[in-house]
């Protein structure tokens, strides 16, 4: 078999593609995690990004409406999130549900008149340059705005946890509220900004799959990615780095089972779809089973309210 | 003025009151969603809650669609009262079903009284099988068990398609994603002739009148009990948590797994893609809206039983899209969530200083 070196240089960039929603949702949901709060709402709030993006796209005709509408649309959900479990201290395992029930419920009725309507072309950088340097040509250049930023999200994600005072406002709140909060830190803001900033990163991840990735509203779109970006954030242990390689052995999944099935390789095509949630399990496994590892990255006050008589 | 002042204990009234409360404010807001869609908001919430269940018939798809919530929320309950947050009924209710289902096909041109008891029995095997897949790998690997088992929730409905469409497909079937009829000795029997409401009905009570004995008069109930208000606590008295991780997953897997027994040897009778509209979602509500209560639990399965049916009829007959069911879902849920603040503080009116 001969390999087609842009071949290669084409796959690697259709990877980068399926793993774009991924970092850009668990990049969200670590910040959010980091201060302490767990949001079980990722696939709710990445499919209410999915079809406002999309829906403000055919009714506006303005692309940066519908990005920027779909952040504001994951911010204004989370929002939801943030009241109850930080003003009205409810569980956030349920709130998180919740969201996630009523997300999917939401984007179906509002999708109802959007259903097979093409989407538009999303303008793409650098399209000259593509054939220019064979294999990298095709990874480096060529893709839409959402793509670059994407891939430098978690570095400026890592760099704003530890470099920065705001990022280590944040971990003390999530490591420690009850410190934090004694030196005059207000807890509750801070988790409040930070859930509502994984809600704009979802949003983003949510537009990018029905504006970018395969332009066009499906109900439930999202199958399942914003689970298995919850799931990154476990994988990479809250380090954002790593959150990159992790979206990439998942988006490696997602684009093997089409070559699979393309090259005519007999397994069920049920099998390779299910791929990368067995995968996840177990990569889950493998990662938690050094339970000292994780609880030494788990920030300490994942998942427990904050409650300050004042 | 009015203040916000920490109770001392959780009040048990409104503990009990809250879910009803819930309930109305979802009205109120479901009413809101249908006048901003444009529809006529009382007539609207006519056509979901009350035409539905307005005769027999109705009452009848009422029951049968409360059954399976009430079966796997009753389940999930001792899930969530100790703590463990198996959020995945979903995949055990089709797991069940296609244990169940693959006895039942190995049956399906026989009678005798024997198969259905042993379809039933596969079904809650099949759900316990599945269940236990997050429960060891929590308790033996320090796994997440909300992503676990919901990943198994797509693994499971993927292993289905692939059966119904490929091995399990009917041979006579015209390639259509389904397999055979069962025989009638493998289908639950109707309880009234012309209605769907069918003998499952009587597994969830059962469920409802186990769980009730378990929960409060024995020691394994008050282990949990203990356990979901501090895991410290349960330590300290030198509870076998791991045991019980195990066994509470077990018990909630066999309800769903009877749950998915129910829908397909009960109205569906063979096995295709689409056996549960999310009842093992749709339960995590029960339960909570049930205040994880047995007794609790029959009415939020009844209460959320008619969001379904309201749905379907609201899409007929005014084309409201059939999600809005859904959505009336999660908003009970996040009333409910939201009262709960009730539990915790009260308001206190005070006199304003001069």
């Amino acid at each position: 078999m001969i390999i087609d070196i842009n071949f290669v240089g084409l796959i690697l960039a259709s990877i980068m593609a399926s793993a774009v929603p991924l970092i850009l949702a668990s990049c969200g949901e670590l910040i959010t995690e980091r201060s302490g709060v767990l949001n079980l709402g990722v696939e709710g709030m990445m499919i209410i990004g999915a079809i406002s993006g999309f829906a403000l796209m055919t009714v506006t005709g303005s692309l940066i409406i519908a990005v920027f509408g779909a952040m504001l649309a994951g911010v204004l959900i989370s929002t939801i999130f943030a009241f109850l479990t930080q003003t009205l201290i409810t569980n956030h395992v349920a709130t998180g549900l919740a969201l996630t029930i009523f997300g999917i419920g939401i984007s179906a009725m509002i999708g109802k008149n959007f259903v097979g309507i093409p989407g538009k072309e999303f303008p793409i950088l650098f399209e000259s340059l593509k054939d220019t340097i064979p294999i990298l040509s095709p990874i480096l250049f060529g893709h839409s705005i959402v793509f670059y930023f994407a891939f430098a999200l978690p570095f400026i994600t890592n760099y704003f946890l530890k470099k920065t005072k705001l990022g280590l406002i944040v971990r003390a709140v999530g490591d420690s509220p009850v410190s934090a909060s004694n030196q005059g830190i207000n807890v509750r803001l801070v988790r409040y900004m930070c859930i509502l900033y994984g809600g704009a990163m979802c949003g983003l991840a949510g537009a990018y799959l029905s504006m970018i990735y395969t332009p066009q509203w499906i109900e439930n779109m999202t199958g399942g990615r914003g689970w298995i970006a919850l799931a990154l954030v476990v994988f990479s242990t809250w380090n954002p780095i790593k959150i990159l390689i992790g979206a990439m052995i998942f988006g490696g999944l997602t684009i093997i089972q089409f070559h699979m099935q393309a090259v005519g390789v007999r397994i069920p095509v049920q099998f390779l779809t299910a791929l990368p949630y067995i995968v996840t399990i177990i990569v889950l496994v493998v990662i938690s089973r050094d339970s000292r590892k994780i609880r030494l990255s788990t920030p300490s006050s994942l998942g427990k309210s904050f409650y300050k008589d004042n | 003025m009015i203040q916000i002042v920490k109770r001392d204990q959780p009040s048990r009234v409104v503990f009990f009151l809250t879910p009803v409360l819930a309930i109305l404010l979802t009205l109120i807001a479901g009413g809101l969603i249908f006048y901003i869609l444009g529809f006529k908001p009382f007539e609207a919430l006519k056509f979901f809650f009350i035409v539905p269940i307005a005769d027999m018939y109705g009452f009848s798809e009422l029951l049968l669609k409360a059954t399976p919530l009430c079966l796997i929320a009753i389940g999930l309950s001792f899930c969530f009262k100790s703590n463990n947050w198996n959020i995945g009924a979903e995949g055990q209710l089709t797991f069940g079903a296609i244990v169940s289902g693959g006895v039942a096909l190995l049956f399906y041109n026989q009678e005798g009284f024997y198969i259905l008891p042993i379809v039933i029995f596969a079904g809650a095997i099949g759900g316990m099988l599945y269940a236990s897949i997050p429960a060891i790998l929590k308790t033996y690997f320090n796994t997440n068990e909300i992503l676990v088992s919901l990943m198994l929730v797509y693994v499971s409905k993927l292993i289905l398609d692939y059966l119904v469409v490929g091995p399990w497909s009917n041979p006579e079937g015209f390639n259509f994603p389904e397999t055979r009829q069962f025989s009638d000795s493998a289908r639950l029997p109707i309880l009234i002739e012309g209605l769907r409401i069918h003998a499952g009905i009587f597994l969830a009570l059962a469920a409802v009148a186990i769980s009730w004995f378990i929960f409060y008069k024995t020691y394994l109930g008050f282990q949990m009990k203990v356990s979901g208000f501090s895991l410290k606590t349960a330590k300290y008295a030198g509870y076998k948590g791991k045991k019980m991780i195990i066994l509470v997953f077990l018990i909630s897997g066999a309800c769903a797994g009877l749950a998915g027994v129910g829908e397909i040897t009960g109205p569906i009778g063979q096995l295709h893609r689409e056996i549960s509209p999310d009842y093992g979602f749709t339960a995590i509500i029960v339960a909570f809206l049930g205040r994880l209560h047995p007794v609790g639990i029959i009415f939020a399965s009844l209460v959320v039983a008619i969001t379904y049916l309201g749905a379907e009829t609201a899409q007929i007959f005014m084309q409201i899209p059939k999600y809005t069911g859904q959505v009336f879902q999660g908003m009970i849920l996040f009333f409910l969530l939201a009262s709960d603040y009730l539990l915790f503080f009260k308001f206190k009116f005070v006199g304003s200083k001069k």
